[in-house]
């Protein structure tokens, strides 16, 4: 017995019988073609090798870092233990020289009275022409009330 | 000719064998395990395209119905000797097939509509697909809209009312078989037949 006639004896409106054999028909279509279609497999070999290559690549980043901050490590150890070893070569070679140069003895003198004297009464010759300098530069609009008082003193 | 039983260590199964006269003829466990091997080749072979066509009505999803039907036959050949052959492989099979559709639902449910969303195609383009007969345009246009009008139904009824309407209407099976792989009784597949029909009528008369 086809569909068709399966769906009339079962349903009694054409138009819904008709409608169900449509459907039936669509989605066998629609099932064979996705079935048969071609199947994209996503080959393991390929994803191995992409797999084993990051892996790779990885380990090599890895490693390369692990050196370098080694590298570092050891330059940098180097480095102080080449500077610890010129400050103490420096050190012996200072030492050495002072043991060798005889030491002059530093003799500490008293400064003389009159040499303080003359130090302080050359800075006080120095800024008496300090004060001179900077009484005479008096701006134009003050030059009456200076002469003023220039008057005045010598009155 | 006489047939007799012989019960298989590990098969889980009696197989009959053919046997003269009143003796019955030994068969090995290889024997056995080979032509049992050789069945369930040949149930895959005739059966897959139809699990296959059931989930992709069911889900709308060619990849899901895909990777069910795979899990469909895996479960299948792990239980296969345990299949006592009560009902038809094909029953038994589409029984698995629903199982694995209704843990579906549920995942989903649970993942909040997440893989399936993404994937299942629309009603529109799920009705675009239709055999090249012998109908001019207007027919195919009327075709066409018909089966949208019948998923538009289709995917407004109950997980239990699809799968009953889809397993009568589409994949053709009797009201006994549909009963066997859902686990209801008759009466209850034929009340959940009667209301996915409402449904689509009302769908295809535009009362709904």
């Amino acid at each position: 017995m086809s569909l068709r006639d399966k769906l009339a004896g079962e349903i009694d409106d054409p138009m819904v019988a008709g409608a169900l054999e449509n459907f039936k028909a669509s989605v066998d279509a629609w099932s064979e073609a996705a079935y048969s279609r071609p199947r994209t497999v996503v080959s393991s070999a390929r994803h191995n090798w992409r797999l084993a290559a990051s892996w790779a690549l990885g380990c090599m980043l890895a490693a390369g870092s692990l050196a370098g901050g080694l590298y570092e490590r050891h330059q940098r150890q180097d480095l102080a233990r080449k500077t610890a070893m010129k400050a103490v070569q420096q050190k012996v070679a200072l030492e050495r020289a002072a043991l060798e140069k005889p030491v002059k003895p530093t003799i500490v003198t008293k400064r003389q009275p009159t040499a303080v004297k003359r130090a302080a009464s050359e800075n006080e010759d120095l800024l008496a022409t300090v004060d001179s300098d900077v009484s005479r530069q008096v701006p134009a609009a003050m030059e009456p009330l200076a002469q003023m008082m220039v008057d005045h003193g010598t009155n | 000719m006489e047939w007799g039983a012989v019960n298989l260590p590990g098969m889980g199964t009696s197989t009959k064998v053919m046997a003269a006269g009143t003796a019955v003829k030994p068969m090995t466990v290889e024997a056995a395990e080979e032509i049992a091997a050789q069945d369930f080749a040949s149930i895959v072979e005739s059966h897959r395209p139809q699990i296959f066509r059931f989930l992709l009505a069911s889900l709308r999803d060619v990849d899901l119905a895909e990777t069910l039907t795979q899990e469909c036959f895996l479960k299948a050949h792990r239980n296969w000797k345990h299949f006592r052959g009560d009902s038809s492989a094909m029953t038994w099979l589409m029984r698995i097939a629903i199982n694995l559709q209704k843990d579906h639902w549920r995942n989903r449910r649970l993942q909040f509509w997440r893989h399936t969303q993404a994937n299942a195609i629309g009603v529109d383009e799920a009705s675009e697909w239709l055999p090249n007969g012998e109908r001019n345009a207007e027919q195919q246009i009327l075709a066409r809209e018909q089966v949208a009008q019948v998923w538009k139904a289709v995917e407004g009824l109950s997980e239990r009312q699809r799968t009953v309407f889809l397993l009568r209407y589409v994949e053709d099976r009797e009201l006994r078989e549909i009963a066997q792989a859902t686990g209801l009784s008759e009466g209850t597949v034929k009340a959940h037949l009667s209301r996915a029909l409402a449904r689509v009528r009302a769908e295809l008369r535009g009362t709904r």
